[in-house]
């Protein structure tokens, strides 16, 4: 059920500022893709056009095409919201419900698409949390607010919820740029089993975090602060952090800028 | 840990050394012995002074001003309070009948007579139709405002919205009476017809000066109160909050139902409340458009009835002093509904106080 994603010629606007600029790549399916680049490169706003979520922002526009298998995200007639349903995203900061309880909160989404019964409804709670290596520590509270986890459960509660709708695809947006080291840890373990299932798109500040989760690493760079970001290579992990093909992917990685 | 403050102390960081010198102090000095303060304050005085920002002119000065507000408002409060249980009192122990239930207004007579019966009814009635026409309303052009419509729209309406606040209760009253009461004939009628069986909707053909009349006239009051208290809210509901329910794939109302409305739940309530305060109250608009009388009908289309805030001031003006006791008696009641009106709305902000969005 993961799906391969192929992007061709995507430009994508704030108003009449171009963010990112022909941007064309290949996510391969049940693989982990991470995206790094200095701040202000676009990788976020390119993660964000992943799942149509970049037209939210005010004065958002995208051009090109996203392939999932064979169905153009920006193809006539497709629905933003049904995309979304298929593409899971998870943020910077964890963003349980606040008004929900741990269970409501893994349950949101599914109450969204569908009717269920209430035992199914429990079984796939169940499922996501484990999924989200979770479960151990919420089953006793299942129906406490999810705001009063800590920062990393949250992180993994806001994961569980993602998946629960079993998405084909999961954005993670520098999911562990707001928790600890432990916490951290905790979601790159998970990472690691979920590509089992799904295919996933990282974004993060961390080079190491990349180094250590990812299959593919896609570099993208900006020649000046107010110019386009664009992509300047992706190319297998290892190669990346070994012996890139660009010189300014050497440099980046290296630490001379960025 | 004792050595390696040592040298901070020694070189002059005032407050550490002052810190450290202060037990031995205490610990040297014989017990106080038992006489009244003296102009000389201890040091745990100066200390909680400097605690509190207090020492430097300036911020005294503030102090000073700041606790004065709050010590002059509770002062006021009690005032208040003080003078209407003082002077209901006399007024209520004159009254020959209930004062809680009697279906009359007679303070004057020989046997003073005189019941609130009628004016809580009426009230209660009037404010409850204003809020059931106007919350639903009011949330409704709040998330308009925020949420659907575009940036150029929203400003003017949030703007002609707060302008209907600023329009005098008295120039309601004279809408509501020349131009809202003669329109309302043909709903009365309609309604009549279709729900008149219920006997609260039933007509008997008078002039629309009745309760209905005032909630609906209430209710446009009290909108912009509502309306722009909840678009603060609203507008405030938390980004990420929104976007977590949009990545799950929420249409824009499932954004709002998940997202915005628990977030703006207790603002909501606070704005409901803030409106409720302003329809128990107001009293021009309704001494305006309503035909008065001591009674109480089930049906809410006929003309009669009347509030608390309507009553005194129909009443006052002509009113012997026996009289204005007994108006007064009724402000107290008034002031004890508003109060648990108020109460109420906090418990229920409380229940949920851990699902709030203030612990996000």
């Amino acid at each position: 059920m993961a799906k391969r994603i192929d992007i061709s010629g995507l430009n994508a606007y704030y108003g009449s500022f171009r963010a990112i600029e022909d941007i064309s790549m290949a996510i391969e399916p049940r693989s982990v893709t991470a995206f790094i680049g200095p701040s202000g490169c676009g990788k976020s706003t390119f993660l964000r056009t992943l799942n149509r979520m970049h037209e939210v922002t005010p004065g958002g526009r995208v051009e090109g095409k996203v392939m999932l298998d064979d169905e153009n995200l920006y193809g006539a007639g497709i629905d933003p919201v049904s995309v979304r349903r298929e593409v899971g995203m998870v943020f910077q900061r964890p963003n349980p419900f606040p008004t929900m309880s741990v269970y409501d909160n893994v349950a949101a989404g599914l109450r969204l698409n569908g009717n269920y019964k209430k035992s199914e409804l429990s079984d796939i709670v169940e499922k996501s949390l484990k999924g989200a290596n979770l479960w151990n520590e919420v089953k006793d509270r299942l129906n406490k607010p999810g705001s009063g986890l800590s920062g990393g459960q949250q992180q993994r509660l806001c994961i569980a919820r993602a998946i629960a709708v079993e998405p084909k695809v999961l954005l993670m947006d520098e999911p562990c740029s707001a928790l600890d080291p432990i916490s951290t840890l905790a979601i790159e373990d998970l990472i690691g089993e979920l590509k089992e299932r799904f295919t996933i798109v990282i974004v993060t500040h961390n080079m190491q975090q990349a180094a250590r989760v990812s299959d593919r690493t896609a570099f993208f760079n900006l020649s000046a602060v107010g110019q386009p970001g664009k992509l300047i290579e992706i190319d297998d992990t290892e190669r990346i952090f070994s012996n890139p093909s660009v010189q300014a992917t050497e440099d980046y990685i290296s630490g001379r800028f960025g | 840990m004792h050595r390696r403050l040592e040298p901070h102390a020694a070189c002059g960081s005032a407050d550490r050394r002052t810190s450290w010198t202060y037990p031995r102090k205490l610990l040297t000095l014989p017990p106080p012995p038992l006489r009244p303060p003296t102009p000389t304050r201890s040091p745990d005085a100066d200390q909680k002074r400097a605690a509190r920002g207090a020492t430097r002119p300036g911020d005294r000065v503030f102090l000073g001003l700041s606790r004065g507000s709050g010590i002059f408002l509770l002062v006021i409060m009690a005032a208040i309070a003080v003078f209407l249980t003082y002077r209901s009192v006399i007024a209520i122990s004159k009254d020959e009948s209930n004062f809680l239930t009697t279906l009359e207004w007679n303070p004057t007579a020989a046997e003073p007579s005189f019941g609130i019966a009628v004016l809580v009814y009426g009230t209660i009635v009037s404010s409850i139709i204003a809020m059931v026409i106007a919350v639903p309303i009011a949330v409704g052009i709040a998330l308009f405002i925020t949420h659907y419509a575009p940036r150029k729209l929203g400003g003017p309406l949030s703007y002609v919205i707060d302008l209907l606040a600023a329009v005098p209760s008295i120039v309601y009253g004279l809408w509501g009476a020349l131009v809202l009461a003669p329109q309302l004939i043909g709903l009365y009628g309609w309604l009549d017809d279709y729900f008149g069986w219920t006997g609260i909707l039933d007509w008997q053909g008078g002039a629309p000066r009745s309760l209905f009349t005032v909630g609906v006239l209430l209710a446009i009051m009290i909108l912009p109160i509502i309306t722009s208290v909840s678009r603060e809210v609203f507008r405030q509901a938390p980004q990420m909050h929104q976007e977590a329910a949009l990545a799950l794939g929420a249409t824009r109302w499932e954004v709002i139902r998940m997202s915005v409305l628990p977030f703006g739940r207790s603002g909501v309530i606070s704005a409901s409340m803030l409106g409720l305060g302003r329809a128990l109250g107001e009293t021009m608009a309704v001494a305006t458009v309503l035909s008065p009388s001591f009674e109480i009908n089930a049906s809410l289309l006929d003309p009669g009835g009347g509030t608390f805030a309507q009553n005194i001031a129909s009443k006052f003006s002509e009113a012997s002093e026996m009289g204005r006791d007994a108006l007064i008696a009724s402000g107290l009641v008034l002031f004890v509904i508003t109060l648990l009106v108020n109460g109420a709305a906090r418990m229920i902000i409380a229940r949920r106080a851990e699902y709030s969005g203030a612990n996000a």
